[in-house]
This record gives C-alpha cells, structure tokens and sequence, in this order.
C-alpha cells in the first residue's frame, strides 16, 4: 500500500515536472554558458581585471569545454593549451 | 434518439480499435519489439531522453495533445448533423488519428527520437520540409487568433466565468510559489490548487461580471481580446516556472476531471438528442459537409499537431517501443473521447430541436457556446449541479485550455520568430520578439472585424492545415513501410483521404474568402494549397523511389543510426 502511494506521487512529480524539464535545463546551461565565457574571457584574450580570482575555476571548466565550444559555433578547441579534439 | 447508446457505441467503437487495430498495426505494421533499443535508453541524458513509465508519459502526451481544439471543431460541426460529426470522430479515431499518432511515435523511435522535421528532410526531401515550416508557423498562429476569439465569445455568454478564468492565472501562480520556492508536496499542492479553482467557479457563479458597453472606449469585445492578447505576451515571457508549468499542469489535472463529471452526467441522465442525425436544412452559408467536415474537426479524428508532440518529446521517453501502442494510440483515443463529449453536449443539451435551430442559426454560431450550454443542461439533470454553475464548469474548462494554448502557442510563435531574425541576421530580443508575434497575432484576429465576429472563419482554415501536417507524417510512415516492404496500405489509405479532402477544402476556401474579400485568409490559404502541392510531389517521388530500391536490412535502423549522427 506504501509502495503503491509513493509510486502514485512520483508518477504525479514526474507529470509535474517531466514536460518543462528541458526547458529548464537549456535555461540553466545558457547561464552556464554565460559564466563559462566569463572565466575563460583572458585566455580568450579579453582583458579581464577578475582573471586572478577566476582562473582558480578554470579546472571545473575543462570537463565539459569541448561540448561547449562545439555549442559555441568552434569546431576545435578555441585554446592552444587545450586540446580536447 | 437517446444520446446513452451514441455514447456506449462510441465507447465500443474506440475500445475495439485499441484492443483489435492497434494490436494489429503493433504486431503486423510497425512491428514493435519490446527488445528494441529506445532512444530514451539509448542515449539517456536525464534532460530530453528520460525512460518514463508508460502511464505518465500517456498522461503527457495526452493533456499536450488535448486542449480546446477537440471541443472547438466537434461543437461546430454538428451544424450538418450528429452523424457525420459522430462518424468521422469515431472512425477517424480509430483508423486515423489512432494509427497516424503511433506511427509518429515509432517512426521517431526508429530515428533517434527525431523530430517530423528532420525526418521529412530524410525520407521525402529538404526543401518541402522548410516550406512545411511556414505552414507550421501559420497553424499556430491561426490557432492563437481562433482562441483569442472563442475564449472571448466565452466570457461574454457566460459572464460567471470571468472571475474563475482570470483567477486560475493566480491559482497557477500560486501554485508554482508553492512548489519551488516552499517546496510543498505535490500531492496536497494539488489538492489545494484543484479546490481553490473550483472555489473561484462557485464565486464566479455567483458574482457573474459583464463589463460595461463601451469599456475604455471598445466594446467588450475588443477589450477582452486586447486583454487577452496582452496576457498572452506577458505570461510567454515569464520564466517557464513562474507560471506556464504549474498552469498546465493543473489544466492536465483538471482535464480528468471535466471529462470524468462530463462522461458520468450522461451515464447518469441518459439525454435525448434533439438535433436531427443529417442536418436538411442548414443554415445559409453553411458550406458543403463534403470536404468541409474533414477539417472542421481536425482534432479528434486526426491532427497533424499530434505528430510534432510525438515525434518532439514522447519519442525520447520511451521506455520500451511496445509502450508505443499505449501511448501513441490510446493517447489518441483519450482525444476521441473529448470529442465525443463534446459532440454529445452540442446536441444532447437542448429540450426541442426549435431550441437547438436557434443556437446553431449560422454556420460557426453554436460551437463552444452550445457546448457549455448543451452539457450545462446535461450536468444538471445527470449529476443535479444547478444549470448556472454548470454552465460556469463547462466554460471555465474550455477557456482554461484555450489559454494555456495561447500563452504556449505565443511562446513557440515567439521562438519562430527569433529563429526568422537569425537567418536574416537580425537579432530579435525575448520582449521585441514577443510583441511581433502579438502584432501578428492581434492583427489577423481584427482582421475579422473590431469584435472579431468573424474570427471563427479561420477555424476551418486552421483545420485545412492541421491536416496537411497530418499528410506529411502519414506520408514519411508510409516510405519507411516500403522501404521495410511491409504492407503501407493503413498509412497509404488514411494519407489519401485526408489529403484529398483538406486539399478540397483549402480550394473551397479560396472561393469563399475572395468572395468575402477577406484577402489575408486568401494569401494564407494560397501559401497552404503551394506546400501541400510540393510536399505532395517530393511524397510521391519518394515513395516510387522506396519502391524501386531493394528493400532495406532488417537491422537498418539500428545501421542506419551511424548516418544521422553525421
């Protein structure tokens, strides 16, 4: 009976929140994509007075760098130092 | 005759189709495998492919298909008659729609989940598939400019429903607080939204609003269609949560229960029709049931609209492929049975036929306003609700599912338009984007008079198109069956009526909007016969040459995905 009702919520979660879940991711990866542009914006060669303190992000970045410059237009690796493809 | 046995062979009707036909287009036609890689497995991202349980993805795909549109058409076209209307819902739910709706579904799950679009650059052609997307842009747009004006024609012939109609807006908003920023549970969330819209209903029922005449200097209706138009805008561009996600979902809620109150109230009172099965003397005006019935109602018995909802997002979630039946072809019976509610109400709600000749005295008069009062009446003997407040449910009911399509469709209209900017190098910001798509939208309602009078002129326009889309996926199902060198004849028989009868129908239109010097309809009619006559051409050619080249391996699906991620 427990099991059943737990089901029965999250099939009722799952109808709440299925339809707009990507919608919602797109919008958080534009945000994403935003602060990305921001970290990387000195090695993209725009002057960037935070660059000292962002640079300390830079590691969190690479994982997902070559979906994002694909997304981005870039077919290669925008950075000498990096090359993901 | 009792509306009771319309109802109980309808019911047959649909149940057969899904236990005999859809078993047979499963096992013999689409032959789904349960083993079969989905592309929700297949390429899972938790985002757009995620395996869902069957039911809730039936629920899904059902309240995105069903919406005012299956009450709409139904209720005008039983202006010639319940038969024709009953016919054409029943069979074209079960032959049609049904079929045309999993088709989609498997087709786009053979193809990565990809969308009709892309599959129509694959298996017909390029360049008749971007012209298609005019005629995509063109079928919102119709439908947002219809609604505006029924929503309207609502609030005007049943003033009690302003107040729950405009208060769902703060109930949805609610409701969203509630779940993201409080994080409340869903169930009692729920509860508590359902209770509260059905408390605005009693309130409104008893405080009826007619607003003054005139009203800031326009009639109520120019007001309310300018009001409409402007929340439309405004609810597009707010964050998705805000308020478009909880609306619809109370609106999906919602949906069970309005057709729950509305299936058990004819059990229950068992209703006789008035309205006669053939209609001998229609009103003047009224075009010919030959081919205009078959786009009239669109939804219902078969609508192209369902394709782009299957092939979009059901097809990624999946589970497994047998699931399809489910989904696809009992979301499509799920629509019927909306339908044939509606059908029921339009003729059962009247107490002689003199009464029901009064209402539908023109064609596109009656319509949703014969259904809120017809299956007013019906609630009110069937369930013992007084006729006001029945009134008041039926058309809070079909105002909320016409505006949740509105503020969607100016959203998707919105998007349509940025993508226009890009490819004219243009960049369209989120709000200057919005109030073209409004510009567009308000204009070709006004375009039917300051009230919009005629603004259910376009209906059958909207349905002509609707069904075009419908050709173009039956079209791409029936080249992927040559291919196979399986039987292609339930696609191939389908695609031909309703080709042939909204073609027919888009010509008729052309006669009757030059003769109206409606020149807007004109051009878009113009633009609809120029895309079907192509995609027509690239469909034929492309089935001639499926039928020329060997058959495809048996595994090409799974080979053949090497291609598409190219």
């Amino acid at each position: 009976m427990t099991s059943r009702w737990a089901s029965l919520r999250a099939g009722l979660e799952e109808f709440y929140a299925g339809p707009y879940r990507r919608t919602l991711a797109r919008a958080r990866r534009e945000e994403d994509d935003l602060f990305r542009m921001v970290v990387l914006a000195e090695a993209l060669g725009v002057p960037d007075p935070a660059a000292y303190y962002t640079a300390e992000l830079m590691p969190a970045l690479y994982e997902d760098f070559h979906a994002w410059h694909r997304r981005m237009g870039m077919d290669r690796s925008p950075l000498e130092h990096i090359g993901c493809c | 005759m009792n509306a009771l046995p319309l109802l109980l062979i309808g019911l047959a009707m649909f149940a057969g189709g899904y236990v005999l036909y859809s078993r047979f287009l499963g096992n013999r036609v689409y032959k789904l495998d349960a083993s079969f890689r989905t592309p929700a497995h297949e390429l899972q991202d938790g985002v757009d492919y995620v395996p869902t349980n069957k039911f809730v993805l039936w629920g899904h795909h059902f309240t995105s298909v069903a919406g005012a549109a299956p009450i709409v058409g139904p209720a005008v076209a039983v202006i010639w008659g319940w038969l024709p209307a009953f016919l054409w819902v029943t069979l074209g739910t079960v032959f049609f729609a049904g079929m045309h709706d999993l088709g989609a579904l498997w087709a786009s799950a053979r193809n990565k989940g990809r969308s009709i679009g892309t599959l129509s650059g694959r298996y017909i052609g390029g360049r008749g598939a971007n012209l298609f997307l005019v005629v995509i842009f063109l079928l919102l747009l119709m439908v947002v400019a219809a609604f505006a004006v029924v929503i309207k024609n609502l609030l005007i012939s049943t003033p009690s429903a302003v107040i729950p109609a405009w208060g769902a807006v703060a109930v949805a908003l609610l409701v969203g607080q509630a779940v993201y920023r409080y994080r409340m549970s869903l169930g009692l969330v729920t509860v508590i939204g359902v209770g509260a819209l059905y408390g605005l209903i009693l309130l409104g029922d008893a405080v009826p609003v007619e607003l003054p005449d005139p009203i800031l200097g326009m009639s109520p209706a120019t007001f309310w269609i300018i009001a409409l138009f402007v929340y439309a805008g405004v609810a597009s561009l707010l964050p998705v949560w805000v308020l478009l996600q909880p609306r619809d979902y109370i609106n999906g809620v919602q949906l069970f229960v309005g057709l729950g109150i509305l299936f058990t109230s004819v059990l229950l009172s068992a209703p006789t029709i008035v309205a006669p099965a053939f209609n001998d003397a229609v009103p003047a005006g009224t075009p010919s049931l030959v081919p205009l019935l078959f786009v009239t109602i669109a939804c219902g018995a078969i609508s192209g609209f369902h394709g782009m909802v299957s092939s979009g997002t059901s097809s990624k979630q999946l589970d497994k492929e047998t699931d399809a039946r489910f989904v696809g072809y009992f979301g499509a019976v799920g629509e019927g049975l909306l339908a044939l509610g509606a059908i029921i109400a339009a003729v059962a709600g009247y107490r002689t036929l003199a009464d029901w000749e009064a209402v539908y005295s023109a064609f596109g008069q009656g319509g949703v306003a014969a259904f809120v009062e017809g299956g007013g009446a019906i609630l009110n003997s069937g369930l013992g609700l007084p006729v006001s407040l029945s009134s008041t449910v039926l058309a809070t009911m079909a105002i909320l599912f016409a505006a949740t399509t509105m503020d969607t469709g100016v959203r998707l209209l919105r998007f349509v338009v940025q993508e226009a900017g890009e490819v004219a190098k243009v960049r369209i910001g989120n709000v200057a984007g919005t109030l073209i798509t409004l510009a567009v939208g308000a204009g070709l309602t006004f375009s039917q008079g300051a009230g919009g009078e005629g603004g259910l002129r376009i209906w059958p326009l909207f349905g002509t198109s609707n069904q075009l889309l419908a050709s173009l996926t039956l079209s791409i199902v029936a080249v992927m069956l040559i291919r196979k060198r399986r039987n292609p004849a339930p696609a191939l028989i389908p695609l031909a009526v309703v080709f042939v009868m909204s073609f027919w129908a888009a010509v008729v239109q052309l006669g009757d909007f030059y003769e109206a010097g409606d020149w807007l309809l004109l051009i878009i009619d113009l633009v609809i016969i120029v895309a079907a006559l192509w995609v027509a051409f690239e469909a034929v050619v492309a089935m001639r040459r499926a039928s020329r080249e060997p058959p495809e391996a048996l595994d090409a699906d799974v080979t053949e995905k090497g291609e598409l991620t190219k």
